[in-house]
């Protein structure tokens, strides 16, 4: 996009064919004087604006983006705009977490008789955007490779001893295979003592490998779809529950063909922890928990360590370690905490203190490392295109072959824009990362956003409509944004 | 051992930091818990504590010579002023190999190198952009203080102190390191670093290369891996059973130092772009995916059973029986559900049912014989955590494994270079 250098800033606009172009056409006709910063591309209606066309523009070097559709009411295929103010709304609320200035993005209204308004509205916008200059570009911003080391205290007693109800829920889940079941999800040891492995459990043998403890660290939901239409159980902790509540409530699998088996969960282990207690490339002989401790052993000697050390961040702020929904829950239920004050994950209060420009440099340092294999992809349960990813295609070509910071970035954008008000925190998009990058925040910066303005989170009630798919004409927690 | 060097610790980094100012330097960096090559500047190297530069790295150094993403060629066309059917077409080839230095990778990783060279420099063909990359880099290897849980480099043919593929190999001993000139291109680099000679040390190094040796898990005996792995292409039922866990996210190829494939694509427009060759794997469904829609590797049972054939049996029957597999076990440690490709191997190879005359001299690299590990067994008292040891993985209607025949001529072509 060719600008007139020093003078005109890259501006996008995305309008609706009803009403915005057909105002900035009125304006044209009436001969107003306006800015000529603004590129402007002609869409069906705002709701037509995919958020992703926002932010692709943004982090590929727009310095501004502006939408712009027909008045609440107005929409020429009725609710259109409904939806794209929610959307929208809800982008604006996600920027400053990849240190983009909110400011830079703006939506508003302007009907196809409102020449003097669109006037208004792209002066003021143009007039906005030379205010905050050219958008930082990506390669002049300095890679920042610090992250945060401190451990978040734990709301909730953690624990790894054994679990008094395993032999329960084993009989339970042989008398279920007896009973026709085809096979059930669980876990098994790995290779090594601190590594658990999916397991789908077939035989009551099988059944007797099933293990549950601190090494339950997958989500198992994320199997399900697979065997749409086949009778099969799965094994939850309370955070895998909301993933599986989250695919029935979006259809993608049937109530009568899972049986969901819950046990209370107290607390798994991020196993990066443990293995940098130990000397690198020890070989584990054993691990055994009690209480809330574990003792390593390897190499011949015994490390303990206890929970408060190990711990992965999210269980340290669950609230819900019991399952959601279940068909069979055995033993007692662990105690459920009030949610804490602040529930921000490490690596969002870490951003959160940041200035803009300094996220940006974050997130450089972070995806530098990314080696693009989409790990996060294929370990998140709702993740349910599989094979048909959009990001796969070249037509539209959303993300290049390119190994930049931004186009490995827009990946996670990507990832992170179609869960938004989907995710269920389960988090398993930063376990599965082989480079440890933190992607998880950029998801958890959604939810806590539809958490603010639309009082919701995913993955509780089977019956609930997510937020961006429903509207209200009056959003009581929208704050129009006028630029006239 | 030809020639050997002593350095201290800070002497090491000193040359490395000289080193720094005519080479690009790659070593690796501690990243949150992940550890990366990154190029690293003098001023980095000359303070950079030694056990940083010594950590294993996450990834393998395979984007030294592969990058995750190049610029084959540069393409501009103009369109003729007179006739804008004609284009005038330039082309600009930008392959460029700067000088390197890969400081700190593994045996398994160097040897990895090897595996890469065979495709990219045999034949016919020799591309060029690899060659000249391998050209230009200098290896200098780091044997294995000791092995970890997920090491089987014995599996396939090396060990800890492996110098096949490097320049330099060098033994951490007490009080600094011992460096093993492999190669004239490593004798050059050493050329004037003021290292003592350490000829005194051999038997310091001798002791740590036996140590290292015996901290890694016994290679199970298998013997005709590459006609038994073969032999499965057709068992679906196995390689479903195997892959139940799989999420396909294809963390294994992109880790793998010696995975090769990759996808080429233009970027920008038809008339000034860029074409680029990118890593690609083949846990991917678009791997295969054919214009027509059609997909001839459509499950991902099918697509597991391509990557372990190509390192147990394609790579071998078209290389001399190499595997394609240097053990470094990345695939292993990084995959989010802790797929084992030692568990499908061994189990491919245990419930094959093709029995061989093992009298005669084997004509497939067998793999050293010794007493297969048990999984490491968790100790009391969590009833959770006795899990079961990992085995009897083949499928059921498979023959029970043919007993482990006295190995006769095994050693065969693998060790042959």
């Amino acid at each position: 996009m060719s600008v007139l250098a020093g003078k005109e800033l890259r501006i996008v606009g995305f309008l609706c064919n009803w009403c915005s172009y057909g105002g900035a056409d009125t304006a044209g006709t009436a001969r107003a004087v306006q800015p000529t910063d603004l590129r402007i591309i002609r869409v069906p209606c705002s709701g037509r604006v995919n958020p992703l066309f926002v932010l692709k523009a943004l982090i590929n070097g727009a310095d501004g983006v502006l939408v712009s559709g027909c008045h609440p009411r107005d929409c020429h295929y009725s609710a259109g705009n409904y939806y794209a103010r929610r959307r929208l709304e809800l982008l604006k609320e996600f920027l400053p977490v990849i240190g983009i200035n909110p400011d830079r993005f703006e939506y508003t209204w302007v009907s196809a008789s409102e020449g003097q308004r669109w006037k208004d509205v792209v002066t003021n916008f143009t007039n906005r955007i030379h205010a905050l200059g050219p958008a930082p570009r990506w390669e002049d911003v300095p890679a920042r490779y610090d992250r945060p080391e401190e451990l978040i205290e734990s709301i909730r007693p953690l624990g790894c001893g054994a679990h008094p109800a395993l032999p329960e829920l084993k009989q339970a889940i042989k008398d279920a295979l007896a009973a026709g079941l085809e096979g059930v999800l669980g876990w098994k040891q790995g290779f090594d003592a601190i590594h658990a492995e999916p397991v789908f459990m077939t035989t009551p043998e099988e059944v007797d490998s099933l293990i549950w403890g601190p090494f339950n660290v997958h989500n198992l939901a994320v199997y399900l779809p697979q065997y749409k239409g086949r009778k099969i159980g799965v094994v939850v902790k309370g955070c895998d529950s909301k993933g599986v509540v989250e695919l029935l409530a979006e259809n993608l699998i049937s109530r009568e063909d899972v049986k969901i088996f819950g046990m209370g969960c107290n607390g798994t282990v991020n196993v990066s922890r443990i293995l940098a207690k130990l000397p690198e490339g020890a070989t584990i002989e054993s691990c055994v928990g009690r209480g809330n401790k574990i003792v390593v052993t390897a190499a011949g000697q015994d490390y303990e360590m206890s929970m408060a050390e190990i711990a992965q961040d999210k269980c340290r702020l669950c609230t819900k370690p019991n399952a959601v929904l279940s068909d069979v829950f055995v033993g007692t239920p662990t105690i459920e905490p009030a949610a804490p004050a602040d529930g921000r994950l490490p690596a969002l209060r870490f951003l959160d203190s940041l200035s803009l420009e300094e996220r940006m440099g974050y997130w450089k340092g972070q995806m530098e490392r990314c080696i693009a294999c989409h790990a996060c992809r294929g370990a998140c349960p709702m993740c349910v295109c599989r094979d048909y990813c959009v990001s796969d295609t070249r037509d539209p070509a959303w993300v290049t072959q390119e190994d930049t910071v931004q186009q490995k970035l827009f990946f996670q954008l990507i990832h992170a824009q179609h869960l938004a008000g989907r995710c269920t925190g389960c988090a398993e998009c930063e376990r599965a990362c082989p480079m440890d990058i933190p992607v998880f925040a950029l998801k958890q910066q959604f939810g806590r956003m539809i958490q603010k303005i639309f009082s919701y989170g995913a993955g509780l009630d089977v019956n609930a409509t997510p937020p961006l798919l429903t509207y209200q004409v009056e959003e009581p927690t929208i704050k129009e944004h006028d630029l006239a | 051992m030809s020639s050997l060097l002593f350095a201290t610790p800070k002497e090491l980094t000193g040359w490395l930091a000289k080193l720094a100012s005519g080479y690009r330097v790659l070593a690796p960096r501690q990243e949150g818990p992940s550890v990366v090559y990154r190029p690293q500047t003098a001023e980095q190297l000359a303070s950079a504590d030694i056990d940083a530069l010594l950590r294993r790295a996450t990834a393998s150094p395979k984007q030294a010579m592969l990058p995750q993403c190049e610029t084959l060629v540069t393409f501009k066309s103009v369109k003729d002023a007179e006739d804008p059917s004609k284009l005038t077409t330039t082309l600009e080839n930008p392959c460029q190999a700067e000088p390197t230095v890969l400081f700190g990778c593994r045996p398994c990783d160097a040897r990895g190198f090897v595996v890469l060279d065979r495709p990219y420099l045999e034949g016919k063909f020799k591309d060029p952009y690899y060659g000249a990359r391998r050209e230009a880099t200098v290896i200098v290897t780091q044997a294995c203080p000791s092995a970890f849980a997920s090491c089987f480099c014995n599996w396939v043919g090396s060990h800890p102190s492996d110098k096949e593929g490097s320049d330099i190999l060098f033994t951490a001993v007490e009080g600094g390191f011992v460096l093993e000139v492999v190669t004239d291109k490593g004798q050059a680099l050493v050329e004037g670093a003021g290292f003592a000679d350490a000829a005194d040390k051999v038997a310091d190094v001798e002791a740590a290369h036996a140590a290292a040796a015996a901290s890694l898990a016994p290679a199970p005996e298998l013997t005709h891996v590459m006609e038994k792995v073969a032999s499965r292409f057709t068992d679906t039922e196995f390689w479903e059973k195997e892959t139940v866990k799989c999420l396909s996210c294809g963390a294994c190829t992109y880790l793998c130092p010696t995975c090769q494939c990759f996808t080429i694509t233009d970027e920008g427009s038809q008339l000034d772009g860029r074409r680029l060759r990118s890593w690609d794997s083949c846990m991917t469904p678009l791997f295969t995916l054919e214009t027509s829609g059609h997909n001839p590797r459509p499950s991902k049972a099918d697509r597991m059973r391509n990557r372990v054939s190509h390192k147990f049996s394609f790579y071998p029957e078209r290389y001399d029986g190499f595997f394609s597999c240097v053990g470094c076990g990345r695939c292993v440690v990084s995959c989010p559900v802790s797929l084992d490709i030692r568990h499908m191997v061994k189990a491919a190879v245990e419930g094959s049912s093709l029995t061989f005359d093992d009298a005669a001299p084997a004509e497939s690299p067998a793999v050293e014989a010794v007493p297969a590990p048990e999984a490491p067994a968790v100790a009391e008292p969590a009833p959770e955590a006795v899990a079961e040891p990992e085995q009897a993985a083949a499928p059921k209607a498979q023959k029970p494994a043919p007993k482990a025949a006295p190995r006769a001529s095994s050693k065969s072509k693998a060790k042959k270079r």
